[in-house]
């Protein structure tokens, strides 16, 4: 690890033009030098960017998500759990990228107080755990009920008679703060539920992959993996709702009117809406929006991250790949039979080479344990990045639409250039103008800043930012830092060496994790978000920062997948392991490289990528 | 035809049941092809043929009556009457029916291998060899290489003698083997004539790991890659999904081939357009894997196996498995247990987490 060095998270400097941009962040996310205890901490960790969650530069409203997973994550590790080894995971931010690093507890002695603590919680939530997770999805469904029917309403000029009539005691403007706040509240709560589970989920999982790699040296990561997961993934439903009502408007006869993408939605659904068997697929259609069409259609953590019900013209689109794929007679199931069928094989004899009793015993019960949890680390997501975030999005849109009205803020999409604390400090300004019948303060500040702000951030995204800053260690202990950012040392060592080579026109070789075994060779098309995915054509390789469950159609169509970010477990690789296709995934900088048109070679066995100049 | 049954068999036709008359290696090749796994195609001259080469040819009585005059601690004595014996073998000429029978089967191999008289190679195949501590099998010839009828009667008469060298007879007088009772089967295989060979193991040699097949590979014969000459193409395979997990293709300089001429093996630098070729492609790597795999079954242990990819056979019989043993270095380790035996999957999880993951 020493051959690969990184820069000291001091020396990285401002972008010329954004100098200021920190008061677009929580303060204590700052590298500092002013206090040298802290600056050194700082200099003697290792940070990486944390692209897989974040593959664009933050949004001064966005990062309550990585706030509320700062503080969730780190606190069942570091004070609900006592994991023995390690704390949290601390953040920072440069130039609008999220760094982070994980915590050791460094003195051996409190690592060894730790163990009895660990062994009695994380011993409980294990023994209970499909009792504690039938309560978890309890509690998700409640607060998910709960923001649903939040109601954030605009600012009457006088209070409805009721007001008085009812002695309410209160006035719109204080509903909108309280509002505001609950919001908010309910999100940092999603998140701290998310945590409920994933630590130990991690934790068990991690464990296992360590027995299996120390026991066959050469077991792809992607075969324990499959040894592990879900059959039946709620991630998977929303693409299988699409497919459900791809067949039931062949069988209806009615798919020659859902027409091609130049046909808008609302078009389709009036249209149908004539004949009988219209009404019928319009029936499903609708019954399958709530709650499966609360997909994102990018990761669920950006506000633009539009879901399926926001433009349904995005599920309508996948839905015609799918019947035109029917049409042709090919079948869109996903082969399930043969993935279970492989799955048992794959536990079967990976169990039938152990060597001695021992072995055999461990195996069924770290494999036994990661079946147990596995479920939840797949499906979480569903309920909080997917279901919850996208109606958090629009509650918080309607938020904007208030201050849009009384011009604080020029369009709802400014607003997520303000901080929670920004926004509650101006609905405070808003509010009390309106109550004393004044003008407030914020149209005069906030349209400025946002338009200085937009320019900063337009500069953070045309910086490309580097991997890691600081010190890499020589050991990880933290789950999470192992699973899901893969960070190894060759992944390391891939990027440094890409970064030695500079040009990125010059590189013709890269590297990234196997994510899906294959080899296959093509053109390859760069998507940046899911809406370039129509410019694809069949057959070739998909380049993108990283993919979601709303890309599933597209996987239909292509050959391989290429992603900047993600590890084994990244969504391209479970897919692209089901359909049997390449992957190769969190190449670090696989988008700024490749160009529409060139043609590559993919190899999902060894994760390497071969550029033809 | 139903003689021939007595006087020689297909490897297809032999089994551990034939043992008695076609010897150990002839028997395991027709197991090994029982089992579906190919091997270079060849025929037995059973024992039975060479009781009757000794009967026709009156030699019997002659050779028991040198072998009486042998005395058990006189190894000069010895000596004497194996060179007497070995002479008077391969002095004798076969007696046409015999003939017939093993120059029809090399006229219907070399048909078969669509090879006009294919060499192969002759080599001895002892029914004592799986007597205990009878490693003197191991001391009979094999003759490669040899090509036409009437070397084939050469070199098979070679292989009868074999079983009468100073040392065979010697051991055989030490420890108390009736020399009537021991016979002695030839095997006559179609030698693999290689585009491309080397070795598998059906574990990782670097690693001891069983969920893999390392394959090493170059052009040529196998000897360039036996005898570590050159540095061949490594495919690491996974064993249960058939996937190629890492290959290595090396800068290949030298390889082992036929002289046309001479019939002798020479070695030849690689052509340069194809140094730095992948040797063997990724289909044959898997199909070589599997083949690798259902040997390991075969023997019920990892295995230590050469091979060759055939220039003559038409069809897909073209991978040959020219020699299988057990593995021996990661077989002979003590086994130990991959991590401590816990009580609970938590302790398990409890000691990792502590432990850590080493970055380097």
């Amino acid at each position: 690890m020493a051959e690969n060095k990184f820069p000291s998270p001091h020396e990285i400097e401002a972008i010329p033009g954004t100098e200021g941009w920190e008061r677009m962040y929580p303060y204590h996310y700052l590298f500092t030098t002013k206090d040298k205890e802290r600056k050194e901490y700082e200099e003697n960790a290792f940070w990486f960017n944390d692209a897989l969650h974040y593959p664009e530069p933050m949004y001064p409203f966005d990062i309550i998500w990585d706030e509320a997973w700062f503080l969730a994550l780190s606190q069942f590790n570091t004070r609900i759990f006592m994991i023995p080894p390690a704390l949290g995971i601390d953040h920072r931010i440069i130039n609008g990228n999220v760094y982070i690093t994980p915590v050791p507890v460094t003195d051996p002695e409190e690592v060894q107080k730790r163990i009895p603590l660990f062994m009695e919680r994380a011993g409980y939530y294990y023994e209970n755990w499909d009792k504690l997770h039938d309560q978890w999805e309890g509690k998700m469904k409640g607060i998910i009920t709960e923001i649903e029917s939040l109601e954030i309403a605009p600012l009457p000029d006088m209070e409805d008679i009721s007001v008085v009539k009812n002695g309410l005691g209160t006035s719109s403007g204080y509903e909108l703060l309280k509002n505001y706040d609950k919001l908010i509240d309910l999100g940092i709560l999603c998140w701290q539920y998310h945590f409920e589970f994933l630590n130990l989920g991690y934790a068990s999982y991690v464990t296992f992959v360590d027995f299996c790699t120390k026991a066959f040296p050469d077991i792809p990561l992607q075969k324990i993996t499959q040894m592990v997961a879900g059959i039946d993934v709620i991630l998977y439903r929303p693409d299988d709702e699409l497919k459900k009502l791809a067949k039931l408007a062949i069988e209806l006869g009615i798919d020659s009117q859902i027409g091609d993408d130049s046909k808008d939605v609302e078009v389709v659904i009036s249209e149908l809406s004539g004949s009988e068997n219209g009404k019928k697929w319009i029936g499903a259609w609708d019954e399958a929006k709530n709650p499966w069409f609360n997909i994102s259609t990018g990761t669920g953590w950006y506000h633009q991250d539009v879901s399926w019900n926001d433009n349904l013209n995005v599920p309508l689109s996948s839905l015609r790949i799918y019947i035109e794929k029917l049409k042709e007679g090919k079948s869109i199931d996903r082969p399930m039979e043969a993935i279970k069928a492989e799955r048992k094989k794959l536990i079967k004899e990976y169990r039938g080479l152990l060597k001695t009793d021992e072995d055999r015993q461990t195996f069924d019960q770290l494999h036994g344990t990661s079946e147990l949890v596995f479920p939840y680390v797949e499906n979480h997501m569903f309920y909080v990045e997917h279901w919850f975030h996208s109606v958090f999005w629009n509650k918080m849109r309607n938020v904007a639409s208030i201050m849009v009205e009384h011009q604080f803020i020029k369009d709802t999409e400014d607003v997520w250039y303000l901080s929670r604390s920004e926004i509650k400090e101006a609905l405070w300004d808003l509010v009390t103008a309106w109550a004393t019948g004044t003008k407030g303060y914020g149209p005069l500040h906030w349209p400025e800043e946002i338009e200085w702000r937009k320019g900063v951030y337009q500069k953070f995204k045309e910086n490309r930012p580097t991997p890691a800053v600081g010190t890499p260690p020589e050991v990880i202990a933290e789950p999470f830092t192992i699973v899901l950012w893969g960070i190894t040392n060759d992944s390391m060592a891939a990027w440094a060496k890409l970064k030695e080579i500079g040009d990125p026109d010059k590189v013709n070789e890269m590297e990234g994790f196997a994510g899906s075994p294959g080899v296959v060779e093509g053109i390859a098309r760069v998507c940046r978000s899911v809406e370039d995915i129509g410019e694809l054509k069949e057959g070739e390789i998909l380049v993108a920062p990283t993919t979601s469950p709303s890309w599933a159609p597209v996987f239909q169509k292509i050959k391989a997948v290429v992603t900047d970010v993600g590890g084994i477990m990244c969504h391209a690789a479970i897919v692209c392991r089901e359909y049997g296709m390449p992957a190769v995934v969190g190449t670090g900088q696989g988008t700024a490289i490749i160009k529409s048109g060139m043609k590559i070679k993919v190899n999902g066995d060894t994760g390497k990528i071969n550029i033809e100049r | 035809m139903e003689k021939r049954h007595d006087y020689v068999l297909w490897f297809e036709e032999c089994d551990l049941e034939s043992i008695p008359i076609v010897g150990g290696k002839n028997a395991s090749l027709g197991e090994l092809l029982k089992a579906n796994i190919p091997v270079p195609p060849g025929f037995a001259v059973t024992t039975k043929a060479y009781n009757l080469f000794l009967e026709q040819g009156n030699i019997k009585k002659e050779i028991f009556k040198i072998l009486k005059g042998i005395k058990a601690d006189d190894v000069e004595s010895g000596k004497k009457a194996s060179i007497a014996i070995r002479a008077l073998i391969e002095s004798t000429n076969v007696s046409d029916d015999l003939q017939d029978y093993i120059g029809e089967f090399y006229r219907r191999l070399s048909k078969k291998c669509n090879v006009p008289a294919v060499p192969v190679a002759v080599r001895s195949s002892a029914t004592a060899e799986d007597l205990p501590g009878a490693s003197f099998a191991g001391q009979q010839d094999t003759f490669l290489w040899i090509r036409g009828v009437d070397d084939i009667f050469k070199h098979v008469k070679k292989c009868w003698s074999s079983l009468f060298t100073a040392r065979a007879i010697y051991y055989r007088a030490k420890m108390g083997f009736d020399h009537e009772l021991v016979e002695i089967s030839v095997g006559v295989q179609k030698m693999a004539n290689a585009w491309t060979a080397g070795v598998m193991f059906t574990l990782n040699p670097a690693t001891g790991d069983r969920s893999t097949i390392a394959i090493d590979a170059n052009f040529g014969f196998g000897e360039s890659v036996v005898s570590g000459e050159c540095t061949p193409d490594n495919f690491i395979i996974n064993k249960i999904t058939d996937e190629i997990i890492k290959k290595s293709i090396s800068h290949k300089t030298i390889l082992y081939t036929r002289d046309p001429e001479s019939h002798c093996v020479v070695k030849q630098n690689v052509p340069d357009e194809r140094t730095d070729i992948q040797c063997v492609v990724d289909k044959d790597a898997i199909a070589l894997a599997k083949i690798g795999k259902r040997i390991e079954e075969h023997y019920g242990k990892p295995m230590d196996i050469e091979w060759a990819i055939d220039k003559d056979t038409p069809g897909k019989a073209k991978i040959m498995i020219l020699q299988s043993r057990p593995e021996t270095v990661w077989s002979s380790k003590k086994v130990e247990p991959v991590m401590k035996a816990r009580s609970s999957a938590l302790a398990h999880i409890c000691a990792g987490l502590v432990a850590g993951k080493k970055v380097n």
